[in-house]
């Protein structure tokens, strides 16, 4: 087969015939994928120490801890990018094994809502803490 | 399964999925997957952490004992190597992005290198934890 430079020599007759391609998206959430993992490196690595830290602390030590900016803001970090990687390779794993799809759809979608749910959720208690203390 | 019909010439099968030899590639690719489901469960404790925290110091209190607890600890103890393996198995997804380490050699010492990492970071972090008193 020739290389066409419209259609490279990939393309088979029956798949240019259909007009069928790619689908022309999807390379946004493979990079998001990517640029989520490269940061989460860092904040999990984060995380796993302050954990550490956190876990001899009691009540009090973790208010504290939450005060400081800094740490507010890499756990928020944390939160967002972590949830966000985790909506994205549950989706991988739903398209991978689940066929049917009706099934597949509302996977994707309580995965979506679980997801943004926790990470909402997440973002909020930290917020309360970091800004307004631990007085309940 | 299906019935071949009547006549038919035999033909050869594939293995099936569960005969394969386990090699390191192959765990790492599964171990991969299966870590990154179980740190989608385990990321749920540190979501209850901050609520807990927000909740007020009984709250909080009351979900550190769980924690604290022997199966806390278990639970814990498997999200670190979780944790630590899926950063092993993406740190190669990553070298691989970068277009190097497909060599099957490369590829099969990578695979033992990740697994080793997440063995030794994660005996590293619980031994901090007894000597600091984070147990």
């Amino acid at each position: 087969m020739s290389a066409n430079p419209k259609t490279g020599v990939y393309r088979t007759p029956l798949g240019r015939a259909r007009g069928l391609g790619s689908a022309k998206s999807g390379v946004g959430r493979f990079i998001g994928e990517r640029v989520t993992a490269v940061a989460l490196l860092f904040l999990v690595t984060w995380g796993v120490w302050s954990a550490l830290t956190l876990a001899r602390g009691g009540f009090d030590g973790a208010i504290h801890w939450l005060g400081s900016p800094v740490n507010a803001v890499l756990l928020l970090l944390l939160a967002i990018v972590g949830f966000y990687h985790m909506q994205i390779g549950m989706t991988v794993i739903i398209e991978d094994y689940i066929g049917k799809p009706v099934t597949k759809a509302l996977l994707l979608i309580a995965n979506a809502f679980v997801c943004w749910g926790a990470m909402a959720l997440t973002v909020v208690c930290i917020l309360k803490i970091a800004l307004m203390g631990g007085g309940s | 399964m299906t019935v071949a019909s009547p006549g038919a010439r035999a033909r050869p099968l594939s293995p099936h999925v569960l005969q394969w030899r386990w090699h390191a590639t192959m765990a790492m690719s599964i171990f991969t997957r299966v870590t990154g489901g179980a740190a989608y469960v385990g990321m749920f404790l540190v979501g209850g952490w901050a609520l807990a925290l927000a909740s007020g110091q009984e709250a909080y209190e009351a979900y550190m004992n769980l924690l604290g607890s022997l199966p806390g600890k278990v639970v814990l103890f498997g999200f670190t190597v979780a944790i630590f393996l899926h950063m092993g198995g993406g740190l190669r997804h990553l070298l691989w992005d970068l277009g190097k380490g497909y060599a099957k050699g490369e590829a099969t010492a990578s695979a033992w290198g990740a697994m080793a990492f997440a063995v030794v970071a994660s005996m590293a972090v619980w031994t901090i934890a007894a000597l600091t008193g984070a147990l």
